[in-house]
């Protein structure tokens, strides 16, 4: 199948440090690839990449055919490209609701008099993007807390929020980065559970960085490995995991196989 | 679709058009009630308060816009109400005397001052054409400044911008310093094409000889509207993408928002309407002086803007009624007491000595200004906290 994301001999370097080099990455259409690598591998340095926060010294990004890099972060999104943070970049002060409505509202044209004047056109648009926020508020069990602030939720609440706002902008690819951080458990086994039906419902291809383990064997059908910018093993989450360089890279020393 | 959907229903066409047009039925009901009611009652010292009162709102809530709801911090406002201010004076100024052979007063009820007499006459005049072209013209010569202001600041952010902004007022207030003497003969101006004229603005005597048009019909009426629309920004996917930036540009640009585009928006909108500001203040003291619009004029709309809460409408037009109010309470406190004292111990001026202690203790005692980001009307929505 023709990849819908297809990263070819991506770069980029911050002085004399190669952060990122020669990455290479094909989802396909409805796939649910893993990132994953120590601590300082590139990982979200690649997400910056995609997302244009970086401009690629090298390499392209094609999205559904159509190149990417170069272009800047908001294009980015309206093509079709769509991401989660890892440290939380919610709007603070905003409610809940608005959080998803400014995604919500990427692929609407709201003009200035039309706004002032509240013209037909403007209410239907807001009402269309107030009826996505609901669902999407729904779907992510956050519809009770609409008025609150964002910075007032609960931290788990906040990651959940972040990925609906992501999904509200309608994207083709979602990039997740280390969604399960700092959760328990019981919140890690939910939050798989969330991704695969985020798949079903909204008909998305994922790509998602994480350090926990048991998140990213359980449910990626792809894992790449980084280590030092470069791609050190690509596979099945069982044969990444018996890679000894893998093993290596995590761990420093060549041990059996088992939870890395 | 779902239950939001559903629920939703377009109102009647009629419904619909009055809603759209609401703002400026209110807007002229408004403007009446203050010429018609509130003028003759109050008398001309506190009806010329009130038209203070009403510039500033106006000023801070513009201003609100950047430094409230797009998170730049401008502190060059005043630069933009000056460029207002002498453009709308132009045109009024030279625009009457080619019109009407003089710098003279053509209007109709709705700019006539009480206080100057009594007035027979349209409701409308010619002149009222000229004054409200002219202060349409001084936003829009505002909003191009804003434009060219807002473009090269774009890459530039918090302190640098800060400066940038800060410059600009400084070139305004220069530039508009050394423009020539102006024309004060009919023959003169008469002789003399319009591209001339735009350069003949008075230099450092400031501009002056400007009719009088400005009333309080027209200053609240220009709020009414100026408030009409921050509101409605703010609750619309415009007002969002402003709000997104403010919070955090990095996550508003991953979402979509063409974040330069909307800066540059909120520039151009916000100088508009500063524009609209210098142009009333222009026709109501009859001349605009560029030395008084300096970076000092710039700092007391960034102080209303703060203490409203950067980002509160209704904050930032409470702060600017205040503000205004302030220094002319403290005014008559001081007169008063000093009628009983004698002349030895008059107290000195301390006005703006305790106007800056109350700013000072406001600041330490609520940072976050009156309303922060909310509006007063948002208090009803419950701010539960965060569970444990």
């Amino acid at each position: 199948m023709t990849p819908l994301l297809e990263v070819t001999r991506l770069s980029i370097a911050f002085g004399g440090l190669r952060a990122v080099q020669d990455f290479n990455l094909a989802l396909a259409p409805g796939d649910l690839q893993g990132l994953i690598g120590p601590n300082g591998a590139g990982k979200t340095t690649v997400f910056n990449l995609l997302t244009g926060v970086y401009r690629p010294a090298a390499g392209e990004i094609r999205l559904a055919g159509r190149r990417l890099d170069g272009l800047r972060p908001f294009q980015i999104a309206r093509a079709g490209l769509a991401r989660t943070f890892q440290a939380s970049r919610l709007l603070a002060d905003l409610s809940v609701a608005d959080n998803v409505r400014v995604g919500a509202q990427l692929r609407t044209r709201p003009s200035l008099l039309g706004t002032v004047l509240r013209t037909r056109r403007h209410r239907d648009t807001e009402g269309d993007i107030e009826a996505r926020t609901q669902r999407l508020l729904e779907t992510f069990g956050l519809a009770e807390r609409r008025a609150e602030l964002a910075r007032h939720l609960p931290y788990g609440d906040q990651r959940r929020l972040e990925m609906a706002r992501a999904l509200a902008t309608q994207p083709r690819v979602l990039l997740l980065d280390e969604p399960a951080a700092g959760m328990n458990p019981q919140e890690k086994l939910a939050l798989r559970e969330l991704i695969q039906r985020i798949r079903r419902e909204f008909d998305v291809t994922i790509l998602l960085i994480e350090h926990d383990m048991s998140v990213v064997m359980s449910i990626c059908e792809t894992v790449t490995v980084l280590d030092y910018g470069v791609t050190i093993a690509r596979g099945t989450p069982r044969e990444v995991q018996g890679d000894p360089r893998v093993i290596e890279a995590y761990l420093g020393v060549a041990a059996p196989p088992g939870d890395a | 679709m779902n239950a939001a959907a559903g629920r939703y229903r377009p109102p009647a066409a009629w419904a619909h058009a009055l809603q759209s047009a609401a703002p400026l039925l209110v807007a002229v009901g408004v403007g009446l009630l203050m010429h018609f009611a509130v003028q003759p009652a109050v008398g001309a010292f506190k009806a010329r308060v009130l038209v203070d009162i009403g510039i500033n709102i106006i000023l801070a809530v513009s201003l609100t816009l950047v430094n409230g709801f797009t998170g730049q911090f401008s502190i060059g406002h005043a630069g933009f109400m000056a460029l207002g201010g002498y453009a709308a004076g132009a045109l009024s100024y030279y625009g009457s005397f080619r019109l009407f052979g003089a710098a003279a007063f053509h209007g109709g009820v709705l700019s006539w001052t009480a206080s100057q007499g009594p007035f027979h006459g349209p409701w409308l005049g010619s002149g009222d054409l000229l004054f409200v072209a002219a202060c349409l013209v001084g936003g829009l010569v505002a909003a191009g400044a804003g434009y060219l202001v807002g473009l090269p600041s774009l890459r530039l952010r918090g302190d640098y911008l800060a400066i940038v902004t800060l410059g600009f007022g400084e070139i305004v207030r220069v530039v508009l310093q050394s423009t020539q003497t102006q024309l004060s003969q009919a023959p003169d101006v008469a002789a003399t094409p319009w591209p001339l004229l735009t350069l003949k603005l008075g230099g450092a005597l400031g501009f002056i000889g400007l009719p009088f048009y400005t009333t309080l019909f027209w200053v609240y009426l220009a709020v009414a509207l100026t408030l009409a629309v921050a509101i409605r920004l703010k609750r619309s996917s415009y007002g969002r993408a402003f709000l997104a930036i403010r919070e955090d540009e990095v996550a508003a640009e991953a979402l979509g928002v063409h974040t330069t585009r909307y800066k540059v928006r909120a520039f151009v909108l916000a100088a508009f309407l500063a524009g609209v500001a210098g142009a009333l203040y222009a026709h109501l003291v009859g001349s605009v002086n560029a030395g008084e619009l300096g970076f000092q004029k710039s700092f007391e709309v960034v102080i209303m803007v703060v203490l409203g809460g950067m980002g509160s409408v209704s904050g930032s037009t409470l702060a600017a009624i205040v503000l205004t109010l302030l220094p002319e309470l403290l005014r008559t406190v001081t007169g008063s007491v000093n009628t009983y004292l004698p002349r030895a111990y008059e107290l000195p001026d301390l006005r703006m000595i305790i106007y800056s202690l109350a700013l000072i203790l406001m600041m330490i005692l609520r940072p976050q200004g009156f309303f922060g980001l909310r509006e007063i009307w948002d208090w009803r929505v419950r701010r539960r906290p965060r569970p444990a």
